[in-house]
């Protein structure tokens, strides 16, 4: 995605998928199950509420000019207890996603 | 008559205890509105005006041409949005971290906020590379740096003048035209370099007085390992 040289910043949190939001026997693909990294309470992902996020993978064919295609999609509320989020993307995550990295954005921001 | 002036709104005598349900009986506003008091002074009779005399409109036309199909009216919509709030963490002078495009991770001057709600931002641009640009609140993260912006004249920028150049006419020759666009289009006019030099130059003076403002501002923010944004005190 960046074909240029230059400082890498990274203005991301990295996320991981757990899966769908799901029963013991039923799962709902419209939403996802996030855990982002250092957030371990329920009163953390208050500030995470809103952000963005990306799940960023690669594809044979080129695309708009590039392999990388992302789907868009952002934290909606805290499931649980511990840090876990739910989030709702643009088209629901595939099944393949499971365990991989997602990356939470810090926009739109309220600081 | 006089020309009309602009009519004062009609403020009404009776206030509304419930909606629907006034103060004031049908009696009590006929003598609130003074009409006895009209009366009087017209003889016992309220005065009676016969209608201005109107010079006859001339007959229409019936229009020679009726639409095939019924064309739907779009509805009157008088909505307007509020001007955008800005963040009581952002005041003329405060260092805001850029969080997304080409500027990601800048630390950046803001100016004011314009019309249209975004922010009037600068590198400055000697400092960072970041020109006079305009940014999201949403898309900028406030710290609690500030730099003296009080020498800095801000007063001609607003959103017209960050608009883009109306698409030229050109219908000359093809192989003449395509040269002549590309250059118009990547130089940027001698005006908007002196602007940023008018609004840099200020600026630059007051940043350079703080100890380590300006390599402040010349580096980028960028989240290492262990850094928790919910924790960070920007």
């Amino acid at each position: 995605m960046k074909g240029r040289q230059g400082e890498r910043v990274r203005l991301y949190v990295r996320g991981t998928v757990l899966g769908y939001k799901r029963s013991k026997s039923n799962q709902y693909p419209n939403t996802s199950l996030v855990q982002i990294e250092g957030v371990n309470t329920k009163e953390e992902v208050a500030w995470y509420a809103g952000k963005r996020m990306a799940y960023i993978y690669k594809a044979k064919v080129k695309r708009n000019g590039s392999l990388y295609r992302c789907i868009w999609g952002k934290v909606t509320r805290p499931h649980g207890n511990t840090g876990v989020v739910r989030a709702k993307f643009k088209s629901n995550l595939p099944p393949k996603a499971m365990g991989m990295r997602v990356r939470v954005f810090m926009y739109p921001s309220s600081i | 008559m006089a020309p009309t002036m602009v009519k004062k709104p009609r403020v009404t005598r009776n206030p509304d205890l419930v909606r629907g349900v006034g103060k004031f009986s049908r009696s009590q506003m006929y003598h609130k509105r003074g009409l006895w008091a009209i009366k009087a002074k017209n003889g016992g009779v309220f005065p009676h005006h016969d209608p201005k005399a109107v010079a006859p409109t001339p007959a229409e036309k019936a229009p020679k041409f009726y639409p095939a199909d019924d064309v739907k009216k779009p509805l009157v919509n008088k909505r307007k949005h509020k001007p955008t709030k800005l963040r009581a963490s952002i005041t003329p002078g405060t260092v805001l971290i850029v969080l997304a495009g080409r500027f990601k991770g800048k630390r950046v001057v803001f100016l004011k906020q314009l019309s249209s709600g975004l922010l009037l931002v600068t590198g400055p641009f000697k400092i960072n590379g970041v020109p006079l640009r305009r940014v999201n609140q949403s898309y900028v993260i406030a710290t609690a740096t500030k730099a003296d912006v009080s020498s800095v004249n801000v007063e001609k920028f607003d959103d017209k003048y960050f608009s883009k150049e109306a698409a030229k006419k050109n219908k000359k020759g093809e192989g003449e035209f395509f040269e002549a666009e590309k250059d118009e289009k990547n130089a940027l006019p001698q005006g908007k370099k002196d602007d940023q030099k008018a609004v840099d130059a200020p600026l630059i003076k007051a940043i350079e007085g703080v100890a380590d403002l300006k390599s402040y501002l010349a580096s980028r923010f960028s989240l290492k390992s262990g850094m928790k944004p919910h924790e960070l005190i920007y």
